[in-house]
């Protein structure tokens, strides 16, 4: 791909050719993250395939989730965080300055750990990402595409009215999900989306990512060793800031080259 | 609980759990909780009975005129309005008729206008002594019988000193004309001054303090200050509007920049705006930090999924953040607000006049408030005008209860919605 309208003094303009193709949607280049003196994330540097599920993996506090936060800049609303190194999409580095960070967050977007729907009506919490970024299509036919990509449609469509704050955990977290691909990003990051849910809510979500990865790059952490072995291509180890070794998930699972990985896998620490 | 001590349970010597050591230590601190409790209602119902019990009572009237002499039976709605007027022409001076006149021409006035006049300017019952309610209601024989003996001329009668004639009128010289209708303008449009200026204000601050301000020295210091302020004796906000919106902004304060003062030589700053902008100045601070409370208790993870599908920092406090902390921000608003109506002392020092016969007829005129009313009444030597001071609080009460009242539904329809996790 290449990137346009990159000049030195006027901001960088995130828009790309979808004729020319890369194997990559994203790129860390010697990604180093601080919290103060504390050192998070050290010396990263991995790709992430298009169209493909990558799962992040590792024991609490290895720097997973800061890992992820830094693809869509999130890292620079906690205070005391700052970052080294490139994160690069499309080419493009998305720290450099002349680049906006809404508009990274409206490519790339995310969903959390715990379902965060605004305080709106279900209508509203689709509709409202598309409208603040200028959406100029039909709106109630965005709304209705993106509750049918989640499967939540036949569920609230006679209560798009209603506060989404209604709707049962699982379902908020769906909507979270049509609220994030509303905007038409290409790249979707969850942070642990299931671990507040029920095995049901979570097998939803599961199946959904399935479809998901048809047309977004999806990056998951996850505590759930079997949940990335059950969703992803691509799997992620990560030990106190370190990343240990990635390998698609079959790989990493049945045949880990490092023995700190085998010890995660098989439970004996983490 | 006796079920477990039954069940026969092996004993596990490594627990002194002491149940009932602990549950009597939450029992005492409950005990001393409710005892402040009591306390405080207690402390309140006081308050409110010693005003209730100056605020009704009976008083002995002596008339100037006495009614039955000036119409049969002493029944003014008998007459009509010619006979009225005539009853008026006859009993006070030309001049004060003159005045009476020039003010409405008495025949175009309603017919209960001129009862009302007979019976305050001819009538014109004097006062000679007031009864509170507690000793009316335990002691009314003995007060008529005490009455009878001492004024043999005059009547007893009972009086609610808060009554419809007491709002509809305004300051007088006599207590038993005075009314509150100019000091309740004045308050009103003096705190929608207040209002209209701490709110945007204040809320403004704290968002730029709380979303926008790095934690630099600078800020720590304004930060620091702005607490300190909220500390400041009001006395001293007085002064500091005297100098200020009084004196130093006269040509804004007086109106005489907009042209609302037919001589700018006579110009003077001591105006309603003058008094809301120095009630505002005082409840700034207390806004500011009750705002700033509310927007750090919006969950992050509300801003964190606004800024996830791309909204700007903006986009995110205006249709986020201040939504979710409205009900809060009110809250402490409409309480700060009800602080500022109560005020005195600053208003005195910003320069209400003592004695204000006149409505305010906009923001730009001399004014007088409710509390500076009561403050006044409470200082005058004739004791009947304590019980006009008591029925002014219970206006004045009533004035608060109907804030805090709007308060809390404001709060209830913001917080009807909202998400608190």
């Amino acid at each position: 791909m290449t990137m346009k309208d990159v000049g030195t003094n006027s901001a960088i303009k995130l828009s790309f050719d979808p004729a020319t193709e890369t194997k990559n949607a994203l790129e860390f280049k010697n990604v180093d993250i601080f919290y103060g003196d504390f050192r998070a994330v050290k010396e990263l540097s991995m790709t992430f395939e298009k169209q493909k599920v990558t799962a992040i993996i590792g024991p609490s506090g290895c720097g997973k989730s800061t890992a992820l936060r830094a693809i869509n800049r999130m890292n620079e609303l906690l205070p005391g965080a700052r970052m080294t190194g490139e994160v690069l999409f499309h080419g493009i580095n998305i720290y450099d300055p002349a680049v906006d960070a809404s508009e990274v967050r409206r490519w790339i977007g995310m969903v959390f750990q715990k379902p965060n729907p605004f305080s709106k009506t279900i209508y509203e919490n689709v509709a409202w990402g598309a409208r603040i970024n200028g959406y100029k299509g039909d709106m109630e036919e965005l709304v209705e595409n993106s509750l049918k990509a989640v499967y939540l449609w036949d569920e609230v469509k006679d209560k798009l009215k209603q506060s989404a704050l209604a709707l049962s955990g699982g379902q908020q977290q769906r909507l979270c999900i049509a609220r994030a691909v509303s905007v038409k990003p290409e790249i979707l990051l969850m942070d642990e989306p299931t671990s507040a849910l029920d095995p049901i809510s979570t097998s939803r979500i599961e199946d959904l990512l399935e479809e998901l990865k048809q047309r977004y790059t999806i990056i998951i952490v996850t505590h759930n060793m079997q949940q990335a072995g059950r969703v992803s291509d691509y799997t992620g180890f990560f030990l106190t800031g370190d990343l240990v070794e990635y390998a698609p998930t079959k790989e990493l699972f049945f045949n880990p080259k490092d023995k700190r990985t085998e010890n995660y896998i098989s439970g004996r620490f983490g | 609980m006796s079920a477990i001590r039954d069940a026969n349970l092996a004993p596990v010597p490594e627990f002194d759990t002491r149940i009932k050591e602990r549950h009597a230590r939450g029992k005492r601190r409950l005990a001393l909780f409710l005892a402040a409790t009591l306390f405080s209602v207690l402390s309140l119902g006081t308050l409110i009975a010693s005003i209730v019990n100056d605020a009704f009572g009976y008083v002995l009237l002596e008339n100037t005129v006495e009614p039955e002499t000036l119409a049969p039976g002493g029944n003014f709605a008998a007459l009509d309005k010619v006979e009225l007027v005539e009853i008026l022409r006859a009993n006070v001076s030309r001049r004060f008729l003159m005045k009476l006149d020039s003010d409405a021409p008495l025949a175009d006035r309603p017919k209960d206008d001129l009862i009302d006049l007979v019976r305050t300017e001819v009538v014109d019952p004097v006062v000679k002594k007031t009864w509170n309610l507690s000793d009316s209601l335990l002691h009314g024989k003995g007060i008529v019988a005490w009455a009878a003996q001492n004024s043999p001329k005059g009547h007893v009668e009972f009086r609610s000193w808060l009554n419809a004639d007491f709002v509809r009128r305004s300051q007088a010289s006599v207590a038993i004309d005075a009314g509150v209708r100019g000091a309740a303008f004045g308050s009103f449009l003096t705190i929608l001054i207040t209002i209209l200026f701490a709110f945007p204000i204040g809320i403004g601050a704290a968002i730029y303090l709380e979303e926008y301000a790095g934690d630099t020295r600078l800020n720590r210091i304004i930060q620091t200050n702005i607490y300190n302020l909220a500390g400041v004796p009001s006395i001293i906000y007085g002064m500091l509007g005297l100098a200020i919106f009084v004196r130093g902004m006269e040509p804004i304060t007086s109106g005489a920049l907009f042209g609302a003062v037919a001589d700018p030589s006579t110009a003077n700053g001591r105006t309603i705006f003058s008094a809301g902008l120095t009630l505002a100045l005082l409840i700034l601070p207390v806004i500011i930090i009750n705002a700033q409370e509310a927007l750090r208790a919006v969950p992050a993870s509300l801003r964190y999924s606004s800024y996830a599908v791309g909204a700007t920092r903006w986009q995110t406090i205006w249709h986020h953040v201040l939504p979710a902390s409205m009900d809060r921000i009110l809250t402490g608003t409409v309480l700060a607000v009800s602080r500022a109506v109560g005020e005195t002392a600053p208003l005195v020092v910003v320069g209400a006049p003592a004695f204000l016969t006149q409505d305010p007829t906009g923001i730009f005129s001399k004014f007088t408030t409710l509390p500076i009313q009561i403050y006044q009444w409470t200082a005058r030597p004739q004791a009947e005008f304590r019980n006009a001071a008591a029925a002014a609080i219970l206006v004045l009460l009533a004035l608060l209860m109907t804030l805090n009242a709007s308060a809390i539904l404001l709060r209830n329809h913001y917080r009807k919605n909202k998400r608190l996790g």
